[in-house]
């Protein structure tokens, strides 16, 4: 019953917000144009073992570092492989990375926040003591540090950016649990018999949601930017996964010779993506906190 | 509260927050891998060796007398020992802080000169073409990694109009830490601040000629959040009524928007500046590697292909205490600045 109710209370958030978003003026019309970057690239990415016209991790497939050609419309790397097929396919670490890191930071985050901001008291002061201290270290430093110890991958690069993120989720729960539990429907609930994990779940729950989507689409997109920033140092995936984020930390050694296309596609789609996020990020911040921004 | 109960309670509160940072780091560094020495060796060392190399260390102790020495030799400013040579990091550190330092007061700079230019500009025009084309600048300046952002500037500047540096702090046959520079006089470490000491203006043009590009990238790749704070803090205080009087008085547009408006916009640019501080020293990680610039952020990527854990660890330690401090001390001066914050 309970279930119901929460499922039915989301949806009627969601859905109508979903539908007039071209009728909410700016903010509706960035978070549309951030979904749309993000979904373009994410079936290009998917697409991309049948319309790459090369093998993106095969080498010489064409001569050493030719500038764009017909052949080769965007060039190829000091290794010969075709720079086209390497961006199309280069997004999918990016993705998985990004995908990965946001799911366990929601499977982290959103139950210490709801649950010590909700409890209050001794909880919630060492909670909150804990993650401010994460939040306050600089964040890519720590997840090199975490990088660094637990080795390349795909799982430990999303957990060292995960263990960065946390903190994000659980401040924007606090604040908002913290006003939200005053409020006198949930009051009104507590009188009319309703348990703790009830008004939690069903109550506090549901309109707290709106907040941690717009904080999870701003994890996406710093996600992706850690994501390279662990690659460039020297904390990513083995040369034999195609990669953005390789892409520019090698292609760097390339520029003296002149050969700007190597970085320059993939660093284009890696801000392109983070960007598609940024702005989804934004604008749902601004629909959902409109004092916050204008 | 008064402002010295206000200092003595928020020094108190730093303080377990600086212990569980170091508890956290230590985790991270002594029991998340299992065995860092082992990892060291990438598993391929005999016995002795891993014995006699983990006694060098201190690495052989238990766990928790490891914590223990780590805790009390911070106290004394030891940061470990390096796992390459065994040399102490803190002397590591010390040496290469002056030039992070100096990169993160000149991205400072550009950063809140960039931010509140661009956001003044924007809120003066507001919802014109020129409105719009600041916002999409600012947000993309959140999207562009920064060390892409770097290499862009290299191929511009550097590489085809050939009017900058592309890296390093100083040519060729100069040594960073020696006193080769030039015979300069190395009094600060702060490049910039030692050639004006000396009065050299040669020097000083040169320091500034490698110091730019690093400091225009992580300057332009941060200054996003200072657009958007200083327009919309602009666009508040210009509606209000001391705004309307000045220009009823017949103050110049200039002397309204820049003495009057911007001065209410102040304190929360202060702010900003101490809460992007941490995002300002992860930027120079990156950007102190794209420009090969011999600072912090370039001794820990070095270490880490070295797979100098301890080195790793000394590092990020330090890093965090820098942060801890700088934010204690800007809560500190917004305290002063504002009575308000004490209550």
């Amino acid at each position: 019953m309970n279930k119901d109710r929460q499922q039915g209370r989301i949806v009627v958030q969601f859905i109508p917000l979903l539908s007039s978003l071209r009728k909410r003026g700016l903010a509706g019309w960035v978070i549309l144009a951030g979904a749309a970057i993000v979904t373009i690239i994410a079936i290009m990415t998917v697409a991309s073992p049948w319309i790459s016209p090369y093998d993106p991790i095969a080498i010489n497939v064409g001569p050493l570092l030719s500038p764009p050609s017909s052949q080769f419309p965007l060039g190829t790397n000091h290794l010969g492989q075709d720079m086209l097929s390497r961006v199309y396919s280069g997004g999918a670490i990016m993705f998985q990375v990004a995908v990965l890191s946001v799911i366990v930071c929601l499977a982290i985050g959103v139950p210490i926040g709801l649950f010590a901001s909700y409890t209050g008291g001794y909880t919630d002061k060492v909670a909150s003591l804990v993650m401010d201290s994460i939040y306050a270290f600089p964040g890519l430093v720590l997840a090199i540090a975490i990088a660094a110890m637990l080795g390349p991958g795909v799982v430990n690069m999303a957990l060292s950016i995960a263990v960065v993120y946390v903190p994000s989720y659980f401040r924007i729960i606090r604040s908002q649990v913290l006003t939200i539990k005053e409020l006198p429907y949930v009051e009104a609930a507590h009188m009319m018999g309703a348990k703790g994990r009830a008004t939690l779940f069903s109550y506090i729950l549901p309109n707290v949601i709106p907040s941690i989507v717009a904080v999870a689409t701003i994890n996406f997109a710093d996600a992706i930017l850690t994501a390279a920033a662990l690659t460039f140092v020297g904390l990513g995936l083995p040369v034999s996964t195609p990669d953005w984020g390789w892409d520019l930390t090698y292609g760097r050694r390339l520029l003296t010779s002149g050969a700007w296309w190597v970085i320059t596609f993939p660093g284009a789609m890696v801000v392109l993506l983070a960007l598609g996020f940024t702005l989804m990020g934004e604008g749902l911040s601004e629909l959902f906190n409109p004092r916050l921004q204008r | 509260m008064s402002l010295r109960s206000y200092i003595i309670a928020r020094i108190l509160l730093t303080i377990p927050m600086i212990m569980l940072l170091l508890t956290f780091v230590f985790l991270v560094a002594r029991v998340l891998p299992g065995d860092p020495a082992m990892l060291h060796f990438e598993k391929q060392v005999d016995p002795q060796t891993l014995l006699k190399f983990k006694q060098q260390l201190g690495l052989d102790k238990p766990i928790e007398v490891q914590y223990v020495d780590y805790l009390m030799g911070l106290l004394k400013g030891d940061f470990g020992k390096s796992m390459q040579d065994f040399s102490p990091v803190s002397q590591q550190i010390f040496s290469a802080f002056p030039a992070t330092l100096e990169l993160a007061i000149c991205a400072t700079i550009i950063m809140i000169l960039v931010g509140v230019v661009l956001g003044v500009q924007a809120s003066r025009s507001y919802n014109s073409l020129s409105d719009h084309s600041i916002r999409v600048f600012g947000t993309t300046s959140y999207a562009v990694p920064v060390f892409f952002l770097g290499e862009v500037m290299i191929m511009i500047f550097a590489i085809y109009l050939r009017i900058l540096p592309a890296g390093d702090r100083i040519y060729a046959g100069m040594t960073p830490t020696g006193l080769v520079l030039g015979d300069l006089q190395l009094k600060t470490g702060l490049f910039v601040i030692d050639s004006i000491l000396e009065g050299s203006p040669e020097k000083l043009a040169m320091s500034l000629r490698y110091l730019f590009l690093p400091s225009l990238t992580l300057g332009t790749a941060l200054c996003g959040i200072f657009i958007r704070l200083t327009r919309g803090n602009m666009l508040e205080t210009l509606q209000l009524d001391f705004v309307t009087a000045a220009r009823a008085r017949g103050l110049k547009e200039r002397t309204v928007v820049y003495s009057y408006g911007l001065r209410n916009a102040f304190l929360p640019i202060l702010t900003m500046m101490g809460l992007q501080l941490a995002a300002l020293l992860a930027g120079a990680v990156l950007t102190e590697t794209t420009f090969s610039w011999p600072g912090l952020g370039r001794y820990l990527v070095d270490r880490i292909t070295f797979r100098d854990y301890t080195a790793i660890q000394g590092v990020v330690v330090f890093f965090g205490l820098v942060v801890a401090m700088v934010s204690l001390v800007v809560d500190i001066i917004y305290a002063y600045l504002d009575p308000r914050i004490r209550f």
